[in-house]
């Protein structure tokens, strides 16, 4: 029914809905791509408090006018295509800044940070488990990949991995507190375990105590990561070029991997274990599986993003990982949107760049983002880019 | 080792375990009445402290000097404007969200926490510094042998005892307290019997946060020095205290307290390995606990209602 609507235009003519939704998404991300290259390079504070600006009022402008519900369904109605534009947009921004280490970094951190947020995604999300110990997992996963660099011979790529793993191995650990409590009391083994986790760190003199440890660099099929690129015709790369190709392209599978996983019977299991425990087990489900694959899989996925982190930072130290950064992280799945992948991007984004580049408000980033998250919670509790209802008839377009 | 030496650790322990069980007092009262977790609690606590101090300084600098008139001035404060700051927490950020998952409850408080923490940090002169709290208590000590029990820890010990005894006579002999317990146990009802739940809430968070304030003054005195970081810690055993307790129970959380600390002067004297892991080992404990007893050692009572 909805297709058969048909809207004129001018320049283009006519359109159908659909369309015209797909023509508003990709103009939304060319504008978006735009946007962050002419804030990334702005540097007077002036200049960036006006693109700040900017940015509110268009957003707040467009949704008043009804435009987002048009970018909503074309990442709805056409996934792949919005999904590739969003990766071209990145390789823009990447392409743009190939010389500036600073402004890579902070890219490759964002993306990070949204894999993390993936895995905390799954847990939170799906499962409604609390987990207030997303930074020592990032931690495990951080350490875990120091130490295997540093002593072993075994291939960088196979690290990350085993970084997952050996976040997804601790957080077995917590599984049956975490599995046998609920709400409140299985927020408090979380957080036991950010604080437990944290002072080990600080005492454990193997793991380099409180000044933290040197890790080594990431390393494809000889080609190591901490040289720049350099190539005949004159194209010269920053080092953490690299480090930001391999952080998209782990998020682009992590993306597709938490996406099918929410379309499928898994996803709608999860589901239906957060919203009614008692419902879902009368319909068969096993809480108890769901829980333990959902919290492994998202420990898995924060691991590996936190060996990732670790070699391009080429240096940890327990406080990168304090309860602190766990709930920066929790933040920003809150902000965007708990559940919603795409709000991760969005609430990264704003978490991770703002800070760098209004240095006046460095110091106080954290209070500022805790009175943000208030506010949010407030106000808007379901975040900046809610989850969307889910679309049970694939290719059937969103029926609102 | 030797009995002294045994002792000293004893008394060491209570201290502490005053502490957390004042702190978790206040995590089991407010869940009480609203089932909410408010986790700002350790740094109300850290505000209060900060209050006492800066009442301290500003009578010193209107020329008093009594101890005895600095630490009434100090508690009073401290106690008057955490009660309530309190209110208004329960007020403008825990009642508006009594409607959505209690999840986001929890949120909110942990980051007002983290606002409180900062604030201090950033306005207050020099915040970011660790402060010296003056002693205003007798520091004379007396020796037994190799055990030397210092009387301002003792006044502490009891001062913290006193006011637990107070808070129990409050909660279970006046008609405050009956409708604190009623709202606890049915609010609906209550509100049909004609209690003021709102007015009974705010109450509750008022003197909740009081308890967490005097524990702040008794945690700069005790330790001589104050630090915008403080209350993060606390707030986290504390919580953990009552949780280990059984939430809603009052002395469930005492219990929990005092057990909280017996843990990490365990960790600290009589493990093999070294005293810096007596946080390691107490949160350890900690979660073992919650996977024995998911609901704490006192059990809440109610099957779930579906």
């Amino acid at each position: 029914m909805q297709n058969n609507l048909i809207y004129r235009i001018p320049v283009l003519g006519r359109l159908s809905e659909s369309n015209l939704s797909l023509f508003a998404g990709l103009l939304a991300a060319l504008l978006t791509t735009g946007f962050a290259i002419w804030f990334l390079k702005a540097e007077n504070e002036y200049v960036i408090g006006f693109l700040l600006a900017l940015a509110v009022a268009v957003t707040l402008g467009v949704s008043r006018l009804g435009g987002l519900g048009y970018v909503g369904r074309a990442f709805s109605d056409h996934e792949k295509l919005m999904n590739g534009a969003a990766v071209c947009g990145v390789l823009a921004l990447a392409a743009v800044f190939r010389e500036d280490h600073f402004t890579l970094l902070m890219i490759a951190i964002v993306l990070l940070y949204m894999l993390a947020g993936l895995g905390l995604t799954i847990q939170f999300g799906y499962l409604g488990l609390v987990n207030l110990s997303g930074a020592s997992f990032l931690g495990v996963g951080a350490y875990t990949s120091a130490v295997l660099l540093a002593h072993t011979a075994v291939p960088p790529l196979l690290v990350l991995v085993i970084g997952g793993v050996m976040s997804a191995l601790v957080g077995c650990l917590l599984v049956l507190p975490v599995l046998r409590t609920k709400g409140h009391y299985s927020a408090v083994v979380t957080i036991a375990f950010a604080i437990l986790f944290m002072s080990f760190l600080q005492v454990n003199d193997t793991l380099g105590g409180p000044q933290g440890l040197a890790t080594g660099e990431m390393a494809l099929f000889g080609w190591g990561f901490n040289t720049g690129i350099e190539l005949e015709n004159g194209f010269y790369g920053s080092f953490y070029l690299n480090y930001l190709l391999l952080a998209l392209a782990l998020l682009v599978i992590a993306f597709a991997l938490v996406k099918r996983l929410e379309r499928s019977w898994i996803g709608l299991s999860m589901d239906a274990v957060r919203l009614d425990e008692t419902a879902a087990a009368c319909y068969g489900l096993s809480i108890a599986r769901w829980k333990v694959v959902g919290f492994t899989l998202g420990n898995f996925l924060i691991g590996m993003a936190g060996a990732l982190y670790a070699m391009m930072l080429g240096f940890i130290a327990p406080a990168n990982f304090s309860f602190g950064d766990s709930l920066i992280l929790v933040s920003i799945v809150l902000l965007g949107g708990i559940g919603n992948p795409w709000g991760l991007a969005v609430a990264a984004a704003i978490v991770v760049i703002l800070p760098e580049k209004l240095q006046m408000i460095q110091e106080y980033r954290f209070l500022l983002f805790a009175g943000l998250v208030v506010l949010v919670l407030l106000f808007r509790p379901d975040g900046l880019l809610p989850r969307g209802m889910r679309n049970y008839i694939p290719g059937g377009g969103a029926r609102s | 080792m030797d009995i002294g030496l045994l002792g000293q650790y004893v008394i060491n322990g209570l201290m502490l375990g005053m502490m957390y069980a004042l702190v978790a007092v206040g995590f089991t009262l407010f869940f009480g009445v609203l089932n909410v977790i408010q986790f700002s609690h350790g740094d109300v606590l850290m505000v209060g402290s900060f209050v006492g101090y800066t009442a301290i300084l500003a009578l010193a600098a209107i020329g008093i000097d009594n101890p005895i008139i600095e630490l009434l001035g100090a508690l009073l404060a401290s106690v008057g404007v955490v009660a309530l700051l309190g209110a208004l927490i329960a007020r403008y950020l825990v009642l508006p969200l009594r409607s959505s998952p209690p999840l986001n409850t929890l949120l909110i408080t942990l980051m007002l926490g983290t606002v409180l923490r900062e604030s201090v940090r950033l306005f207050f002169p020099d915040g970011s510094n660790p402060k010296r709290f003056p002693a205003l208590l007798p520091d004379e000590a007396f020796t037994f042998g190799s055990f030397t029990l210092r009387v301002d820890s003792l006044m502490l010990l009891i001062a913290g005892l006193l006011l637990i005894v107070a808070l129990h006579l409050v909660i279970n002999r006046t008609r405050l307290g009956l409708a604190i317990r009623a709202v606890a146990q049915d609010e609906e009802t209550a509100m049909t019997m004609g209690i003021n739940f709102r007015l009974v809430v705010l109450v509750t968070f008022a003197i909740g946060s009081g308890v967490a304030a005097f524990a702040g003054v008794m945690n700069g005195l005790y330790y001589n020095e104050i630090n915008f970081g403080n209350g993060l810690l606390l707030g986290v055993i504390g919580f953990a205290a009552a949780i280990i307790g059984g939430l809603g129970s009052i002395y469930g959380a005492i219990l929990g307290g005092f057990l909280f600390a017996a843990l990490q002067t365990i960790g600290s004297v009589a493990l093999p390995f070294a005293s810096a892991y007596k946080d390691v080992f107490a949160f350890a404990v900690v979660i073992v606990l919650m996977a024995w007893r998911p609901t704490g050692l006192i059990a809440e009572r109610t099957s779930e209602r579906v």
